[in-house]
């Protein structure tokens, strides 16, 4: 449903995101996890046709961005991380106008209004100037706006930010009810955030994609492991053996390097190597790798920056504590 | 074509809800009619003035002694009231985050300009109609040359029409509303400036088209009843110019 290829946005010297390459199943809810300033929301900006890419495809909805940008408006619902209102609307008026501008047919805009206040719960303000409202509310006509064409993706940039947890919890049913339906991409710099809405969780930090992978996954790896990447030329056949023999090492998966690669040769082989925690086992790889006679080109820690990553993320959420004993 | 609509009447809304068309319409119909309550006294002074010396019915232009001099000052208040007209327009969506809504609903850069200008425009029209009591209401005493008057409105119409593309451009540069009054407003004296530059300049083809720059002296052709091409083509590519500069401000802040 979407497809995003080696995307890099350069505000001048700046560079905002970097080959950022990731693909969402139709029906799939995807979480976007990274700490502020990670390029989240430069992305989004990019999927929903708002600014330009640098370089690099994105396809949604079967349409490219760049190309058919109209094609892909139509297919989406965006809500940006500040709400988009008209503060001297009312709640209908405004939705109305959205209905409008997104193309709804006039016959069907009623009904439409109607599914999509009961929906987000706004029935009780839907007359009060959207400038009165509170917090909570104006992030849930956001919400609804996004959703009043029934859109094929759903692109949510921190929907649940400034809510109470009770409202946290009524947006991320209302996005979970989604799945299947619509496919969804929501960012967060929220670990529990995300965990408990998406089934997919794509990790940027620093502009770049870290990792992609479920939650299960991602926290396993994470808790057990560090990880070492090696490009190895001329592989023996039993390197693979060797260096699971290291002691600390966990696992060595084994990958060709892609044909695509600009040095890359035919005999150069790639591994990933998962140690355990607190077991530095690089200098034992480059000494088992050389004394097998294959040539060592690359050799990088992958799991320290993930780890980062996930340290610079907030972990806990307040309040939730107050909901599991049932106190709201 | 229904985008349009919508996205004009969404423009209109927000006009009439909020107090501005109501405050400006109003400050914008006082000054006239008080200027033209002036101009309408001095008038009959003058007439009585001339019946008496030479005992006779006079013979003044009436067009000429109370029209001109009114719309040729409507048109200095119309430089002074147009930039709050506009102000808004752009500056609030960038303000509120409103313009990344409209940028990523399948509307096009050139829907979303004519949209604003255009109800911008209507908000005008209905200013400049109210101001048609003036000369029902002489019609009532005299008899008044209806040809001359008609392109003088078409005249006022076309200023006020180039004076809300200035705006808008100037509306889109900046998310401050009062920088985008301001900015309208020193382009616009600077156009009105230029026809009193066209006189001290010594090189007659330079002061000709300054002259020919100036908004004001395309508008005294239209108020003499004098419709030409040449003033036609003049405020229909000024405003042309304007929409197009604001059209690519639009586009060009996406690549930023």
């Amino acid at each position: 449903m979407i497809e995003v290829n080696q995307l890099t946005k350069r505000y001048g010297n700046i560079t905002a995101i970097q080959d950022v390459t990731f693909r969402v199943e139709k029906g799939e809810i995807l979480g976007f996890l990274g700490p502020n300033g990670a390029g989240k929301t430069t992305t989004m900006r990019i999927l929903t046709g708002f600014i330009p890419a640098t370089s690099g495809t994105a396809i949604v909805a079967g349409y490219d961005v760049f190309e058919h940008p109209m094609e892909v408006k139509r297919r989406i619902g965006y809500l940006p991380e500040q709400p988009p209102l008209y503060f001297d609307l009312t709640v209908t008026e405004y939705l109305k106008f959205i209905g409008k501008i997104k193309g709804i047919p006039r016959q069907k805009l009623p009904a439409a209004l109607d599914r999509v206040i009961e929906q987000t719960g706004l029935k009780e303000v839907k007359g009060r100037l959207l400038g009165n409202l509170s917090r909570g509310f104006r992030q849930r006509v956001g919400l609804a706006q996004a959703m009043i064409h029934e859109p094929e993706v759903l692109i949510l940039d921190e929907p649940t930010v400034g809510l109470d947890p009770k409202q946290i919890i009524e947006v991320r049913q209302l996005i979970k009810q989604q799945a299947g339906e619509r496919t969804v991409i929501l960012s967060s710099h929220i670990l529990p955030e995300v965990t408990a809405t998406c089934q997919r969780i794509v990790i940027i930090h620093e502009g770049k994609v870290v990792a992609v992978d479920t939650q299960e996954r991602l926290s396993a790896q994470l808790r057990r492991s560090d990880k070492v990447g090696l490009v190895v030329r001329h592989a023996s056949s039993d390197l693979l053996n060797k260096l699971q023999a290291i002691p600390g090492v966990l696992h060595v998966f084994q990958e060709p390097v892609s044909s695509s690669s600009p040095i890359g040769t035919s005999d150069e082989q790639r591994y990933l190597v998962e140690s355990q925690l607190d077991h530095d086992v690089r200098e034992e790889l480059a000494r088992c790798v050389v004394s097998q006679g294959c040539g060592l080109l690359e050799m990088k820690s992958f799991a320290m920056t993930l780890e980062e990553v996930f340290l610079r993320l907030t972990t806990e959420e307040q309040g939730f504590q107050a909901i599991d004993k049932g106190e709201v | 074509m229904r985008n349009l609509i919508t996205l004009i009447g969404k423009e209109l809304k927000l006009y009439f809800i909020s107090p501005i068309a109501y405050v400006v319409g109003a400050v914008f119909l006082i000054i006239i009619g008080f200027l033209f309550y002036n101009i309408v006294v001095l008038f009959a002074r003058q007439s009585l003035q001339f019946m008496r010396l030479q005992g006779m019915t006079p013979q003044l232009d009436i067009h000429e002694a109370v029209f001109r001099p009114t719309f040729l000052n409507m048109g200095v208040v119309l430089l002074l009231i147009m930039p709050i007209l506009t102000m808004r327009l752009f500056s609030e969506e960038k303000k509120m985050k409103t313009t990344e809504l409209l940028m990523t609903s399948p509307l096009t850069i050139t829907e979303i300009v004519m949209g604003k200008y255009l109800a911008a425009f209507l908000v005008y029209s209905v200013f400049l109609a109210l101001t048609f009591s003036m000369p029902l209401l002489i019609g009532v005493y005299s008899t008044i040359d209806w040809g001359p008057l008609g392109s003088s409105y078409l005249g006022l119409l076309l200023l006020g029409g180039a004076f809300l593309a200035v705006g808008l451009f100037a509306s889109s540069l900046t998310e401050n509303q009062i920088i985008a009054a301001v900015i309208s407003f020193g382009i616009l004296l600077c156009l009105w400036i230029l026809s009193v530059a066209a006189r001290t300049v010594g090189s007659e083809s330079l002061g000709g088209f300054l002259n020919y720059l100036s908004l004001y002296e395309h508008l005294d052709h239209f108020i003499r009843g004098l419709v030409s091409t040449s003033d036609l083509i003049f405020y229909f590519s000024f405003i042309a110019f304007n929409l197009f500069l604001t059209h690519r401000v639009v586009e060009s802040q996406r690549w930023k």
